[in-house]
C-alpha cells in the first residue's frame, strides 16, 4: 500500500469520509456516502469526481495532425480547434492499447486524455512512433489535476462557480465534445464537455497546484443543487449502465476493437493508421467474439470473469457486470461467440455452484432523456 | 446502537440471538458498513447443514460478493425471505429486520464460546 500514489485531493477525500481502494498504481476513493446514493445523485442532480489519476499527453508541432492520424483510430480531420474526438490507439492486430479523448486546443496543439494505468505505455508507444514525424509528444500527467462534474445540474453549478450566466454554459452554446481554455488570474482551466457517466457534464483540467481550490469551490457551490462527491464505485456503475467500455475489461490489447464493438470510433476510410489491416479483416470476415449486453434473469449477479455457457459448452465470459442501480437489474457486458450475439439469445452464467439464466439484450442499458 | 443484550458475535462478524429453541443469525453493523450497499442475498435452502468456520451463503454489494461464515455447527431451519425483495434491510436494520437465517445449533457450547457485544466492540476497535 505504501507504494500507491495519491492525488492532491487525497486529504479532501479523507475529510469527506471516503473509503479508499487501490486502483492500478493509485489509492483512490471508492465511495463516500455509498455507491447507490452517489450513483443516484449523478443521475438526478450532479456528482463531482476526482480523476486526477488520469493521464494527459500533449502532442504538438508541424506534423501533429498527420502523426495523430497515424496512431489514433478515429479521424482527427473531422474536428477543428475547440473540439474533441474519442478513439483508440490500436496495435497491428487491431487490439486496443488504450482508449483516448483527443482535444484540439489550437492549430497543431493537441491534448490527449488517457487511462491512468496506461500513461507510461502510451507515452513510450507514442514517442516510438513519433520518430518519423516532426512532432513533440510530452507526458504532462504530473502537471495536471483533473475533476469531472456530471449530471443534469452540472451546467448550472459550473456556471455559478465561474460566475457565468446560465446561457453561457447552456447546451446550445456549449454542446458535447467541445473544449475551451479559460484563463483565470493564475489558473488556466481546460474545460471540456466530455465525461464517463452517460450524463451531461464537464471534465476540467487544471494545474495540479490549484485542483484542491477548484474541488472545494465547486463542492461548496453545488451543495444546494444536491451535488455529491463520487467515488470509483459509482463511476463504474454509471459507465456500465451507459455501456462505456473500460480498458482492461471491454477493451484489451489481445482483442480486436471490432469484437469490442468499437467500429464507430474507427475511421476506416482514413488512408492509413496503425491496425487498419487487422480492423478491415475483422470487419470483412467477422470475429470469433462479440461484446454484447446481457441481463441476468435468475436471481443473482454476474461479475467480471464469470464464464458463460450454452448447451454445456463455454461460449464466452463477462467483461464487467453488477446490479445496475438506475435500472434495478443485474446486467453485464460479455464477450460471447458471435453466433450467440443476437438479442433474445439465452445463455447460462456460472456463478459459484449455480448456472444463472441470462439473455442477450440491447446496449446501452441507460440513455438519458433529452 | 441497538440493544445487543443477548447477542453473541463471531470474529467473522456474524451474530446469533435466541429465537425460541433456535438462533437467529445476521451480520453485524460493522460488517454491513464494510460491505457497502447490499443488493442481493443468496439465501440458502432450509435444511442446509452448516459447519463452524465455513461459508454457507453469500451476500453481494454493488462492488463485491462476500461469504457469510457459520459461527457454529448446525442446520438452517428458516430464511428471511423479506431479503429477496429488500436486501437493503441488511444495511438499514442489521440486528432486527436484516436477520438472514434461523439455525438450530448442534452444540450449545459453541454458542457460549462466542463474544458478548462488549467484547466484540473491543475486537472491532482493534481491527
Amino acid at each position: 500500500m505504501s507504494e500507491l500514489m495519491r492525488t492532491p485531493l487525497y486529504e479532501e477525500h479523507k475529510a469527506l469520509g471516503a473509503r479508499f481502494v487501490p486502483f492500478g498504481q493509485w489509492e483512490m476513493p471508492m465511495q463516500y456516502s455509498g455507491i447507490l446514493e452517489e450513483h443516484k445523485a449523478v443521475r438526478s442532480a450532479a456528482g463531482l469526481f476526482d480523476v486526477s489519476h488520469m493521464g494527459q499527453i500533449r502532442v504538438h508541432g508541424k506534423d501533429a495532425l498527420v502523426f495523430l492520424q497515424e496512431v489514433f483510430s478515429n479521424d482527427i480531420g473531422k474536428i477543428v480547434s475547440g473540439q474533441a474526438i474519442y478513439g483508440m490507439f490500436l496495435n497491428e492486430e487491431g487490439g486496443v492499447i488504450d482508449d483516448v479523448i483527443v482535444y484540439q486546443l489550437s492549430g497543431d496543439d493537441y491534448f490527449l486524455c488517457v487511462n491512468a494505468s496506461n500513461v507510461r505505455i502510451d507515452d513510450q508507444w507514442l514517442n516510438a512512433q513519433a520518430i518519423r514525424f516532426s512532432v513533440a509528444v510530452e507526458n504532462h500527467s504530473a502537471r495536471y489535476g483533473q475533476i469531472a462534474i456530471q449530471g443534469p445540474c452540472a451546467r448550472r453549478i459550473l456556471a455559478d462557480y465561474l460566475s457565468f450566466s446560465p446561457e453561457q454554459l447552456a447546451a446550445d452554446a456549449w454542446p458535447p465534445f467541445r473544449v475551451k481554455i479559460l484563463r483565470q488570474k493564475n489558473n488556466d482551466l481546460i474545460i471540456a464537455t466530455t465525461g464517463y457517466t452517460g450524463e451531461d457534464g464537464f471534465e476540467i483540467y487544471c494545474p495540479i497546484e490549484t485542483v484542491v481550490e477548484l474541488w472545494r469551490g465547486i463542492l461548496a457551490v453545488g451543495k444546494s443543487y444536491g451535488l455529491l462527491p463520487i467515488g470509483l464505485g459509482a463511476r463504474d456503475t454509471l459507465r456500465l449502465e451507459a455501456c462505456y467500455p473500460l480498458h482492461g475489461h471491454e477493451l484489451r490489447t489481445d482483442i480486436n476493437a471490432i469484437s469490442s464493438g468499437q467500429g464507430w470510433a474507427i475511421a476506416q476510410s482514413k488512408e492509413n493508421f496503425i491496425g487498419k489491416r487487422a480492423i478491415i479483416q475483422a470487419k470483412e470476415n467477422g470475429t470469433k467474439y462479440c461484446l454484447v449486453g446481457i441481463e441476468v434473469k435468475d436471481p443473482g449477479i454476474v461479475r467480471a470473469e464469470t464464464r458463460i455457457y450454452r448447451d454445456g459448452r463455454e461460449i464466452g465470459w463477462v467483461a464487467s457486470g453488477t446490479m445496475c442501480p438506475t435500472i434495478g437489474k443485474a446486467l453485464a457486458l460479455a464477450f460471447l461467440e458471435s453466433e450467440f450475439a443476437n438479442f433474445g439469445t439465452k445463455v447460462y452464467a456460472q456463478v459459484r455452484d449455480k448456472q444463472l439464466l441470462a439473455e442477450v439484450i440491447k446496449k446501452p442499458f441507460y440513455k438519458r432523456g433529452k | 446502537m441497538a440493544n445487543l443484550a443477548g447477542y453473541k458475535f463471531a470474529k467473522e462478524h456474524e451474530w446469533l440471538v435466541t429465537a425460541g429453541e433456535d438462533y437467529r443469525l445476521g451480520i453485524s453493523d460493522y460488517a454491513q458498513k464494510e460491505l457497502g450497499d447490499v443488493v442481493y442475498v443468496d439465501l440458502p435452502q432450509v435444511g442446509k447443514q452448516i459447519k463452524r468456520g465455513e461459508s454457507f451463503m453469500t451476500v453481494e454489494s454493488v462492488k463485491a460478493v462476500s461469504d457469510i461464515f457459520a459461527p457454529v455447527d448446525g442446520v438452517v431451519v428458516a430464511v428471511n425471505t423479506a431479503l429477496s425483495a429488500q436486501p437493503e434491510l441488511v444495511n438499514k436494520d442489521p440486528y432486527e429486520g436484516g436477520w438472514v437465517v434461523i439455525i438450530k445449533a448442534a452444540d450449545i457450547g459453541q454458542v457460549s464460546e462466542m463474544m458478548e457485544a462488549s467484547a466484540y466492540e473491543d475486537y472491532i476497535a482493534g481491527l
